[in-house]
């Protein structure tokens, strides 16, 4: 997902009676499903795991950005251009609401974003593959968009109230990235045969990388367990990838398109998909920083930031000094 | 040259500042110096975008062969375009983008301003649609040169070396030819001539306002017009119009 | 870097088509008022949301802290006359 693995930095889980009377209210609400507000008591364990899973949802945003903004001046018509940079720039949008739900619990958003750029902070492990032909525009659009909402649709629900808030404005605006997603798919797909196997190569390409957004199993996890105790986290990471499975395989076969997957089939029993083994290796790699683009996507975010310096500088210096000769202006 | 083939060079014209400037602008998305800015640059390419199918389709249609904006867009060379030299001059850093951007502003302003009385109720429609999203980009890069011009030392030199460097690709922007004399013969659009004053003052103003200083009338490149471009289209183009030509005929 | 100051972070609020009272719609960081209306233009209005922008310095707004909640809220718990629908009307009157 946008944020994977997220640490808890909790041990075991705590019956209310092993809590405080504070922590045991504060239980009591999340229970009731009352939303927690910035300023109200909260467990110092909770408002840190929330900073680093809004803070990597944000993330995940900024440097998504990359792999589709490297089309948007080739895309290939006036309209799929205009498409295009009305997503990517959503994602900017989507990047900000997170970044203000995060400075709500009380840190800033140059900390998280010296955070990103000094390696420390994770984003989602996705954006670390490349963009090689159009048809991985309509990829992302269609299996990266189409797993991101998984997530984010009861993630809306969840007990922080800035987040749950970020999440429904996000929510709201991200339908139509899916759709237009699908939609630049079903043209190739239904295009000439150069196009059809463009398309059918980028689902070679994202398939496997899009179900590993779900993260590791997270079954026995305690960090997992504790966050959905808090409610924010609302489903398990091997539930979203099965509902994700199911809800797209009827997708590429509508395409015409192949799921690169032997062992995937239908399995009446479960009502689900069965699908093959995922090589977590390859995305234990990919997170540590050997994905394909990490180092790529990391330097151009600190490069942007880096020559925004100057900027972001003389427009603090314009403020100040226009603050003053109104000063001046009223003695 | 006849009326029709005028207009339509015209249009043609119209449509290609907005294109290329609207790529150009596409480029800073997600390399912006602050995401709100990011978001704001995209908004300005956006509204050049759309202003660019308006103009090309209605080019294509006074043509009558046939092609719409995306033909027009991605299937005509270099020495078919256009544009004026201004818009395609690179990004640079971000002082060069908004000195760019501020000099087009305040003339397009001033022409859509003026087409919006053109003879040609279309023209004029598309005008008054534009000049609603162009009051709104002049605004903006307005703020943005007093910031960087009466910011920091540093944002001060970088702003005056941008208006400095870009001020020879402004005299294009004011220079009549045949086909200008058409359109004002026949109460379609201004003479480009009469802008240059209005312009001139509302330049000034800001730019003295930025604590800047503005640069001296020189000799001014031109030939955009025309179709005798920079090097820099050529680029351009190759990126813009890469999928249409490695794959003809497909539809996307 | 950390040793720079960061633009400060504004309070949005717009008034959408509908004639209703502005609503807070989220925040937003620039160096000043102007810029934080133009940024919030581009930012909360890319679908058509609103007629009218109001922007707050987030320093600047006083809040209630939750710690009062109880007493600044609950008294109101029991005022239940001031609801209309505390009072019964005779149904033959119709809609009052």
């Amino acid at each position: 997902m946008y944020a994977q693995m997220v640490k808890t930095g909790v041990e075991h889980i705590r019956s209310k009676d092993e809590m405080s009377p504070e922590e045991r209210a504060f239980q009591d609400r999340i229970d009731a499903d009352i939303k927690i507000e910035p300023k109200e008591w909260m467990p110092e364990a909770y408002r840190k795991t929330l900073i680093r899973q809004i803070s990597q949802h944000a993330h995940s945003e900024i440097i998504g950005m990359q792999p589709e903004g490297n089309w948007i001046t080739r895309a290939p018509t006036l309209e799929r251009k205009a498409i295009l940079l009305a997503k990517v720039q959503d994602e900017a949008g989507h990047g900000l609401y997170l970044y203000c739900a995060a400075e709500t619990l009380g840190v800033s958003r140059d900390e998280l974003l010296e955070q990103l750029n000094s390696g420390k902070a994770k984003y989602s492990s996705i954006f670390n593959y490349p963009t090689l032909t159009w048809a991985d525009i309509g990829a992302i659009g269609w299996l990266v968009d189409g797993a991101a909402i998984m997530n984010q649709v009861p993630l809306q629900r969840c007990s922080y109230g800035p987040y749950s808030r970020a999440m429904i404005r996000i929510c709201k605006e991200e339908s139509f990235h899916q759709r237009q997603g699908y939609d630049a798919m079903t043209k190739l797909a239904r295009g000439t045969p150069e196009q059809k196997q463009m398309a059918q190569d980028a689902l070679n390409r994202w398939w496997w990388p899009s179900l590993m957004m779900f993260g590791p199993s997270d079954a026995d996890s305690v960090h997992s367990a504790q966050s959905m105790r808090w409610k924010i986290k609302i489903n398990s990471n091997d539930e979203l990838r099965q509902k994700f499975v199911d809800q797209t395989v009827p997708q590429a076969e509508y395409l015409g398109l192949t799921v690169p997957d032997p062992d995937l089939k239908w399995n009446a029993e479960r009502g689900h998909y069965d699908f093959g083994a995922i090589d977590w290796d390859e995305f234990y790699q990919v997170i540590a920083g050997n994905g394909p683009c990490n180092r790529q996507r990391l330097r151009t975010r600190v490069k942007a930031y880096e020559e925004g310096q100057w900027v972001r500088d003389a427009a603090d210096a314009y403020a100040a000094k226009k603050a003053a000769r109104a000063q001046v202006k009223a003695a | 040259m006849n009326a029709q083939d005028a207009l339509v060079e015209y249009l043609l014209r119209l449509g290609d500042n907005a294109l290329i400037l609207g790529h150009r602008l596409s480029e800073w998305c997600g390399h912006s110096p602050a995401l709100e800015e990011d978001l704001a640059l995209s908004n300005v390419a956006l509204d050049l975008i759309g202003q660019t199918q308006l103009w090309l389709n209605l080019a294509g249609e006074v043509e009558g062969r046939g092609r719409d904006a995306d033909k027009l867009a991605y299937l005509r060379d270099a020495r078919d375009f256009r544009n004026v030299l201004l818009v395609e001059q690179p990004n640079g850093d971000f002082a060069a983008t908004m000195a760019r951007q501020f000099y087009f502003d305040a003339w397009h302003y001033l022409l859509l301003h003026g087409l919006t009385g053109s003879t040609d109720p279309r023209i004029a429609e598309i005008a008054a649609k534009g000049l609603k999203e162009v009051t709104y980009h002049l605004e903006r890069s307005q703020e943005w040169v007093l910031r960087l011009g009466d910011g920091t030392e540093e944002s001060h030199r970088r702003m005056q070396s941008a208006v400095d460097d870009l001020w020879m690709y402004t005299g294009e922007l004011f220079e009549g030819d045949e086909v200008d004399q058409v359109m004002v013969r026949d109460g379609i659009g201004p003479d480009p001539a009469t802008l240059h004053e209005p312009w001139l003052g509302l330049v000034r103003a800001t730019i003295e306002e930025a604590t800047l200083t503005l640069p001296q009338p020189g000799w001014a490149q031109k030939g955009g017009k025309r179709g005798i471009h920079s090097e820099h289209l050529g680029y351009i183009l190759a990126d813009l119009q890469f999928l249409q030509r490695a794959y003809p005929n497909a539809t996307w | 870097m950390t040793d720079k100051k960061e633009w400060p972070l504004w309070e949005v609020f717009i008034r959408s088509q509908h004639g209703l009272a502005h609503r807070h719609v989220g925040s937003l960081h620039a160096p000043d008022a102007e810029m934080a209306i133009m940024n919030a233009r581009d930012v909360y209005t890319r679908r058509n949301e609103g007629v009218s922008i109001w922007v707050v310095k987030a320093s600047d707004i006083a809040a209630s802290s939750p710690g009062d909640k109880g007493p600044l809220f609950d008294p109101a718990n029991s005022k239940v006359y001031r609801h209309p629908t505390f009072y019964e009307i005779p149904e033959e009157l119709g809609h009052m």
